[in-house]
């Protein structure tokens, strides 16, 4: 990885409260496991961002070494790594993502 | 080539001697599974720690041959 991609995606963890890099975007997500992790998210009702590693091969290769974890969706809150959709699943459904979320005090989505 | 079920198995066994190793073939292909790592080793581990030790003990082959492997780790409850 270039330093000016490890920059660029640490820029972007950085400066989003909580964003999911993933394949394909929100509405249309190109895997089951970011499509999973599109819907926990939308769940939880928290405001995200997404980044589509298959629109930048840099970043999609980047954020492999970045994490050291060798797949994607990754889910990132307020700077810190927190896991795929695995992880984000098992979170879920014991409640502690929802207690992350208040605990790092992220905010809601506004609702439409 | 994809990976048989007991190749997986194996290999998180190699690296995780005490680890009890249960493989789910989820869509009957031979390619997409679910694994579910038990052990002792993982207590007091993070999630994410846990699932690394399982990646490492795989050999680069998460996200590569294995693209859909669903993965759950857990330390035994008794």
């Amino acid at each position: 990885m270039t330093d000016a991609t490890h920059e660029r995606i640490e820029k972007t963890v950085k400066d989003n409260d909580v964003v999911l890099f993933m394949k394909g975007t929100p509405l249309f997500p190109q895997c089951g496991f970011s499509s999973r992790a599109i819907a926990i998210l939308d769940r939880l009702g928290v405001a995200y961002d997404s980044v589509d590693v298959l629109q930048d091969m840099e970043v999609r290769q980047g954020i492999k070494t970045y994490s050291d974890w060798p797949t994607i969706p990754q889910l990132y809150v307020k700077g810190e790594f927190i896991g795929g959709s695995d992880i984000m699943m098992e979170m879920f459904e014991a409640g502690e993502l929802e207690t992350l979320m208040d605990e790092k005090q992220v905010a809601k989505a506004e609702a439409e | 080539m994809p990976m048989q079920a007991e190749d997986i198995e194996t290999m998180i066994r190699e690296a995780i001697p005490d680890a009890e190793v249960t493989i789910t073939d989820l869509a009957g292909d031979g390619d997409h599974y679910a694994a579910h790592v038990v052990s002792e080793s993982f207590r007091g581990q993070s999630r994410v720690n846990q699932h690394k030790a399982v990646y490492a003990a795989l050999g680069g082959r998460m996200g590569g041959v294995l693209h859909a492997l669903q993965l759950t780790t857990a330390v035994p409850t008794s």
